[in-house]
């Protein structure tokens, strides 16, 4: 009897692990981005109480994301996480500034200019490496068997640069929706005008990393573009494109609500689009989600935890934002 | 000169798990010591006990986000630096790993908020209960990280396939030889570690008359339990070296420092290790001490250094001179206990000037000692990431050079040394303040996030008014 191929599995875990990452600590980073450009300190302190009760939960998934990309496909963590070493690292630096600014920046008043500029440039910074970690990904890495061969400074092209400015808009407009939802008055209407700047940039940014992947790589034109595929994949693009002008309208019109969901809307496209145009590859160009598979035996150890812990874990997420509902206030707010 | 990527790997590990353990070194034990301090205001009813628990619990906030961030750091380095050991080791240490992750999330997703901002809005009981869940998910987590550590130590239940390891027995993996042993003295070792900032705290706020009665509160029940602990260690630390003999008799070797496989070994109390002469100089031994306390046997076997080649050992001076710090600070701790002890039996406990300045200064020990263990048992298991089995210097990532990890490693540096000062800053600065009797204040100055709980009691009060 051939055990049961649990690789699906954990692929979707994976998934959706890296996507809840993407879109909670995206928006609570991108948060942290817009924070640096809010003039005074009692609309800094709205900004940053809107993200606090939740910003250390959405951070873990970065832990559970590296960990289950270790336990799942070892092969593709033992591979990517190298070649991608130097963004890793100032991201990782740059999450701790802005993960103790949180604590600091209430209790070391003295230094609280310090610890203002660490959230803002921590925020920035850990975005911006993000955004260059995933054009590194599609672009591939130089392999030779089960190692990464390049040299460290290969995941820095005009490619990830792309990406990495995407990103920031990506989460800054995933930022402004969150705090329009979570704001009124003066602010909120700053937030609307930082949305649109915010969307404008990542349309762009996101076309052009759309004509240029398929560029870039023969099989990706081919999964796109050959018959039948564009008709059945014509949908995501098309829908991509719905999901920006729903922002849009969201953003410059009256909804609290729209400009976030839109906003996330156009995350799940680009995601799926870069779902299809690397399945089943997780070391794009070189392993596929089976080859870099753990072993089956430590795929179903981990798995009854994890099918365990993992739903009473969303169930207090999602409890916590519904608890943590509605505008947020300077003056008393969270704390 | 060349500069080496895998020494430089080794120096930012080092680094980076050498801050990060002192905070579990710290909210293990100080978690265990708010459930207690809950547990006897619960039972008992004392307020004086709810105000301790308030004072630590603000401590303890810091410290646990600290470790939160600190610890993000670690997962990532198994494959920024250490890509090659993640690749042959994940089929069988992922899962430890990565159920480590989940307990935490759990423990932070559930209990934390309610121990932190709960307390005026769940019964007593729940708070209580919270406690004991925190301090029960801060020793699941090291159970799980200290697992790992142990599987490297001493490997089993694996097979090898293609120079990759793959579980054969799970069972076997979680519960390698070392790791009873190494998970005993290491949570003993973070209690007795949390017990001495207490008792240091303690006595600055009775000495500075800030909180007296609440300093005396902590002393009592702090001096009681070390007196329990130490000698525990002791004990614990007697065992695990055993362990060690049986499974790991090059580290021994190095922590005597004994060269030649002999019966009937002295104790070296001091010496200078040279390695390339392979002998020690300027030692100071006691004839046949070292085979009854490695042994238990006057006459028992230890085997030396010479048993392998050169390349096949730890360095032996940093595991000699790392565990000759961890045993004198355990004696000194242990002096201090003795001493509070006595003075108790006599009354005088919280009178005496000398040994409240002595517990204010040697508030640190513990965690130096901790490190220093910690060193002992790392380095002593070079030059080996697998024990025996993968090499250290197979371990680290091909595509890295010298100048890669000096750049990550010097930004590792500079970020800890803002962060670590400040936080311990603010830290000092809640002790400085002493315990209020206030209850409402700190909830303003917190800067965590509230958690749910509170919230929706604050929402459920404001429906009902």
């Amino acid at each position: 009897m051939t055990p049961l191929d649990l690789t699906p599995v954990w692929t979707l875990i994976l998934g959706l692990g890296v996507l809840f990452y993407v879109l909670l600590d995206g928006f609570d980073l991108g948060v942290g981005i817009l924070f640096g450009f809010e003039p005074d300190t009692p609309s800094r302190n709205v900004v940053m109480n809107s993200i606090a009760p939740v910003w250390d939960g959405n951070e873990t998934w970065l832990i559970l994301g590296s960990v289950g990309l270790f336990a799942a496909f070892p092969l593709a963590f033992a591979i990517i996480v190298p070649a991608v070493y130097l963004p890793i690292a100032a991201m990782l630096i740059a999450l701790v500034f802005r993960g103790v600014a949180f604590e600091f920046r209430y209790r070391d008043s003295e230094h609280k200019t310090f610890w203002d500029h660490g959230f803002f440039a921590g925020s920035l910074v850990a975005t911006l490496m993000q955004g260059i970690v995933l054009g590194a990904f599609i672009q591939g890495f130089e392999v030779d068997g089960r190692v990464f061969v390049g040299s460290s400074w290969a995941c820095f092209t005009p490619f990830s640069a792309l990406t990495g400015i995407a990103l920031v808009f990506g989460y800054g407009l995933l930022g402004a929706g969150w705090l329009v939802m979570k704001t009124e008055g003066e602010l909120q209407a700053r937030m609307r005008r930082r949305g649109t700047i915010c969307l404008v940039g990542v349309v762009c940014a996101v076309g052009i990393v759309s004509i240029w992947t398929p560029l870039m790589d023969p099989r990706i034109a081919a999964r796109w573009f050959s018959w039948p595929n564009i008709a059945l994949l014509a949908p995501v693009p098309l829908l991509a494109l719905v999901a920006a002008l729903m922002a849009w309208r969201g953003f410059v019109g009256r909804s609290e609500i729209s400009p976030f969901i839109a906003s996330i809307c156009l995350f799940l496209t680009s995601y799926l689009g870069i779902v299809i145009s690397l399945w089943p590859m997780i070391v794009p160009h070189r392993y596929t989600l089976w080859e870099a598979a753990s072993s089956p035996s430590t795929q179903g150890f981990l798995l009854v935890g994890t099918l365990t812990l993992l739903p009473i874990i969303l169930v207090y997420t999602a409890w916590s934002y519904w608890v943590f509902r509605g505008k947020v206030r300077g003056d008393i707010g969270y704390h | 000169m060349e500069l080496d990527p895998v020494l430089l790997s080794r120096l930012q590990f080092a680094w980076l798990v050498a801050w990060h353990i002192l905070l579990p070194a710290f909210t293990v034990g100080l978690a265990s010591y708010i459930a207690f301090v809950e547990g006897l205001n619960f039972f008992t009813g004392r307020e004086i006990y709810f105000r301790i628990s308030l004072f630590w619990t603000k401590i303890f906030s810091i410290a646990f986000g600290m470790g939160v961030v600190s610890g993000i750091m670690m997962p990532f380095q198994f494959g920024t630096n250490w890509s090659r050991f993640s690749d042959a080791t994940a089929n069988v240490i992922s899962p430890l790993l990565a159920y480590e992750g989940l307990t935490a999330f759990f423990l932070e997703a559930t209990f934390l908020g309610v121990l932190l901002f709960g307390r005026h809005l769940v019964p007593r009981w729940a708070h209580f209960f919270a406690a004991v869940m925190v301090a029960f998910g801060t020793l699941l987590s090291s159970f799980w990280i200290l697992s790992t550590n142990s599987w490297m130590q001493t490997p089993a239940g694996f097979e090898v396939i293609d120079g990759r390891f793959f579980p054969v027995d799970w069972m076997a993996i979680v519960f390698n030889p070392s790791f009873p042993y190494r998970l005993g003295h290491t949570v003993v070792g973070f209690y007795v570690t949390t017990g001495f900032v207490v008792l240091g705290v303690a006595a600055y706020l009775i000495r500075s008359a800030r909180s007296a009665d609440e300093g005396r509160v902590m002393m009592s029940t702090t001096l009681w339990m070390l007196l329990f602990l130490v000698p525990l260690q002791v004990l614990l630390g007697d065992m695990h070296g055993l362990n060690t003999l049986q499974h790991q008799p090059i580290k021994l070797a190095a922590i005597e420092a004994r060269w030649d496989t002999a019966r009937g070994v002295p104790l070296t109390l001091f010496a200078w290790p040279d390695e390339a002469a392979e002998t020690n100089l300027l030692a100071v031994d006691v004839p046949r001490l070292g085979s009854l306390i490695l042994t238990h046997e006057w006459d028992g076997e230890v085997k030396g250094l010479k048993e392998v080649g050169p390349a096949d050992r730890p360095p032996v001076a940093i595991v000699f001179f790392a565990f000759r710090i961890m045993v004198g600070i355990g004696v000194v701790l242990l002096c201090v206990v003795l001493a509070g002890t006595y003075l108790r039996w006599r009354g005088s406990l919280y009178d005496s000037a000398l040994f409240l300045r002595s517990c204010e200064l040697v508030w640190p020990l513990g965690f130096v000692a901790v490190l220093a263990g910690w060193t002992v048992t790392e380095v002593g298991r070079q030059p080996w990431t697998v024990y025996g089995l993968m090499r250290t210097a197979d371990s680290v990532a091909p595509s890295l050079t010298g100048s890669d990890v000096l750049i990550s490693l010097a930004g590792y540096v500079v970020a800890y040394l803002i962060m670590f000062p400040a936080g311990i800053l603010l830290m000092a600065r809640i002790v400085r303040q002493g315990v209020k009797s206030g209850e409402t204040a700190e909830q303003i100055e917190s800067g965590r996030p509230q958690s749910p709980i509170m919230a929706a009691a604050g929402v459920s009060e404001g429906d009902a008014q």
